[in-house]
């Protein structure tokens, strides 16, 4: 594509048609290469393998490509250069936001809260919602990796379906609850992001990148072929739903059990299931969320910010450089490790699949997306990367254009992300040892 | 000057050290007795900045021996020594840029003692109240001169023993330059600071100097104090000809 800025060539106060027109004909052009054999020609429906032409189908294409980038090329010509991207207006209101922050986190928390339970929640909202949930508290565990640490991690979804397996399997083979594994599930994803952690040490920025995308693969591939221990790709199924302070969601309790729905006199409904995980990963979500807040405003995660600020300057002012890497490659990994537990007791089945690259390119992207090390940020940018492509499913195969051009827009318009601020820590924590005497101007 | 004035609080024996296959010190001696302020002057690549970092592990010294207190901290990590009471406040300042005043000075106070903060805060914000006014503002959005401050307020913030300067007056007004360097001074002289400045401005260092070296090609070539070397014909010629900036 011709990636040339076009205000140059508008020097003056004449638009050169000239200009714009040679600009259209060569986006034309390639999207006549582009779409020659993928529209012009289709294989007949009637079998035999006979192909069938479209030559309207490639003209209408290089048409409308001609007329786009044209137009497109004409508004950057005439617009005046001070409306560029960054949208202000957006900062504005956000500023603006931000001044009742307590009232609207109150308000969107009451909101979350209780969205289960309107009468417009049904099955589907409340699973929507759930799984949004997943990739928040995901966004937040990444966040403090690659927000608060500046460590790059790729492959955060090998600590994913380490607490997934790892829930499972010692749920299936130790028939322990939900409740027992969680903690156990976190401390083994945790001791994974150790040991992982470990080699990666001297590495940063995109050497970091590459060799963490190649754990996650590692994972991956290792869950498929050990099969005696992980069912292969098969996977694992029959995974218990947690229990309600010991009650079962069953509409068929076995002989001297009570159910759920029995123990509170209402009749069976499959939702209450859905509403009860609702709520245990938005407990665990708000559990993430507090820690890293809380973090922030201490040691441990200031020297975070500090090795991702100038590593070399962090270590003459006394900070261990291993023991920060990696309680954040730790800590990062443990709340990976919740959420695969939750995830796999949610969905009552896990195979590798589940758990591809893809996973954490979208919850990396989850968290630059929001800017950043902004917790509100990642919850914004879930939603959008989350509900987007699943409320887009009426659009079948063009929901994923849909995702693709809603990044691109808002890598256009907010560069650094939906919320691109950090807020200073200190502010944040209790009062600070200084702030006795007058506070900032 | 404390009892310590017969072991020296900093010692480098015949220190050497390496770039990969590049040498760029050879056969290092310097020491630095307790409360005194030691410069270090010489020209650009001489291996001044090279020496400081050695010191604080990073490159790693060898063929010799540095002793910090009575200890020999020649195979430690940067951050052990930095514990020991060693502050670089390294080249280029480097604070932390996309944090507050506030947090630049929190972190450099992470292995001081909690109960110490506050008055050390105090006595960082007497020193350079700019600091005081400034404590909300990101470091990047400092000027040269107030990052400066920043630095060595957040070295001070560790109560080293030892404050280690790598030529703070890079890149600032001469104003400035005469402020730091009279804080250095102060410190030196209320808080019985032991200070090791490298400096290219060799004139106002040597004038702040108790003792000083003078290095080239990766080499010790003479020391003295700072009078003395200030009379001296040759480094006049080589450091101090044109300019009592």
């Amino acid at each position: 594509m011709t990636t040339v800025d076009l205000g140059d060539r508008f020097g003056g106060d004449g638009v050169q048609w000239g200009a714009i027109l040679k600009d259209a004909g060569m986006a034309a052009l390639v999207a006549l290469v582009l779409t020659l054999l993928l529209f012009g020609v289709r294989l007949s429906d009637g079998g035999g393998g006979g192909l069938q032409f479209r030559p309207w189908w490639v003209v209408i294409a290089v048409a409308s490509v001609f007329a786009g980038r044209g137009a497109v090329a004409l508004w950057i010509g005439t617009r005046k250069p001070a409306s560029a991207a960054a949208l202000p207006w957006f900062d504005r209101a956000l500023a603006r936001l931000s001044q009742h922050k307590r009232l609207l986190f109150a308000g969107f928390f009451l909101a979350v809260a209780i969205l289960p339970l309107l009468p417009v929640a049904d099955r589907r909202m409340v699973d929507l919602a759930t799984l949004v949930m997943i990739y928040v508290m995901l966004g937040w565990g990444l966040n403090i990796v690659v927000g608060l640490a500046g460590l790059l991690d790729l492959g955060y979804v090998a600590f994913y379906a380490v607490g997934a397996y790892s829930y499972t399997l010692l749920a299936i083979h130790f028939d322990l609850s939900f409740w027992a594994c969680l903690p156990l599930a976190g401390a083994i994803a945790a001791l994974f992001g150790v040991l992982l952690g470990f080699p990666v040490l001297r590495l940063r920025g995109d050497y970091l990148a590459i060799v963490t995308l190649g754990f996650g693969e590692m994972v991956r591939i290792i869950l498929i072929n050990w099969s005696d221990l992980t069912g292969g790709s098969e996977g694992i199924t029959g995974i218990a739903v947690p229990t309600f302070f010991g009650l079962r969601f069953t509409p068929t309790p076995a002989a001297g059990e009570t159910a759920f729905h029995q123990f509170f006199a209402i009749p069976f409904a499959g939702i209450h299931k859905l509403i009860f995980l609702y709520y245990i990963i938005l407990v665990l979500a708000l559990l993430t969320h507090l820690f890293s807040e809380r973090m922030r405003g201490l040691p441990l995660g200031r020297a975070w910010e500090a090795l991702r600020e100038d590593e070399i300057a962090s270590r003459s002012l006394g900070l261990n450089p291993v023991l920060v890497k990696l309680s954040a490659f730790g800590i990062g990994a443990m709340f990976a490790g919740f959420a695969g537990s939750f995830f796999a007791t949610r969905q009552g089945f896990i195979n590798p699949s589940s758990f591809t690259f893809i996973e954490s390119a979208i919850i990396l992207a989850i968290v630059v997306l929001g800017g950043m090390g902004s917790q509100v940020g990642v919850i914004c940018a879930a939603m959008v990367l989350i509900l987007l492509p699943e409320l887009a499913r009426d659009f079948a195969e063009f929901r994923m254009l849909l995702f693709g051009g809603a990044m691109v827009a808002i890598m256009v318009w907010r560069p650094r992300g939906l919320l691109a601020h950090r807020v200073p820590s200190v502010r944040l924590g209790p009062e600070p040892p200084g702030a006795r005497r007058g506070g900032p101007p | 000057m404390s009892a310590g004035a017969a072991e020296p609080l900093l010692a480098v024996r015949g220190i050497a050290a390496y770039y990969g296959a590049i040498q760029a010190l050879s056969g290092i001696d310097l020491e630095v007795r307790e409360g005194e302020i030691v410069t270090l002057i010489g020209a650009n690549g001489a291996g001044k900045s090279t020496l400081l970092m050695t010191i604080c592990g990073n490159p790693r010294g060898r063929g010799g021996r540095i002793v910090f207190d009575g200890r020999d901290i020649t195979a430690l990590p940067t951050h052990a020594i930095a514990r020991l009471g060693i502050a670089h406040v390294p080249e280029g300042r480097r604070i932390f840029p996309h944090m507050t005043v506030m947090e630049n000075l929190q972190i450099g106070a992470v292995c001081a003692a909690e109960q110490d903060f506050e008055g050390d805060l105090d006595y960082v914000f007497a020193l350079f109240p700019i600091l005081d006014e400034r404590r909300h503002q990101r470091g990047g959005t400092l000027s040269g001169g107030e990052q400066q401050m920043l630095a060595i307020g957040r070295a001070l913030m560790s109560r080293p023993r030892l404050l280690l300067l790598d030529e703070p007056s890079l890149g600032l007004a001469p104003l400035v330059v005469r402020h730091i360097f009279e804080v250095i001074a102060e410190i030196n002289a209320e808080r019985d600071m032991t200070v090791f400045l490298v400096e290219q401005n060799a004139y106002r260092a040597l004038g702040l100097a108790d003792r000083a070296y003078v290095m080239a090609n990766g080499e010790i070539r003479m020391e003295g104090t700072g009078e003395e070397l200030l009379a001296d014909a040759d480094i006049r010629a080589a450091y101090l000809e044109g300019g009592h900036g």
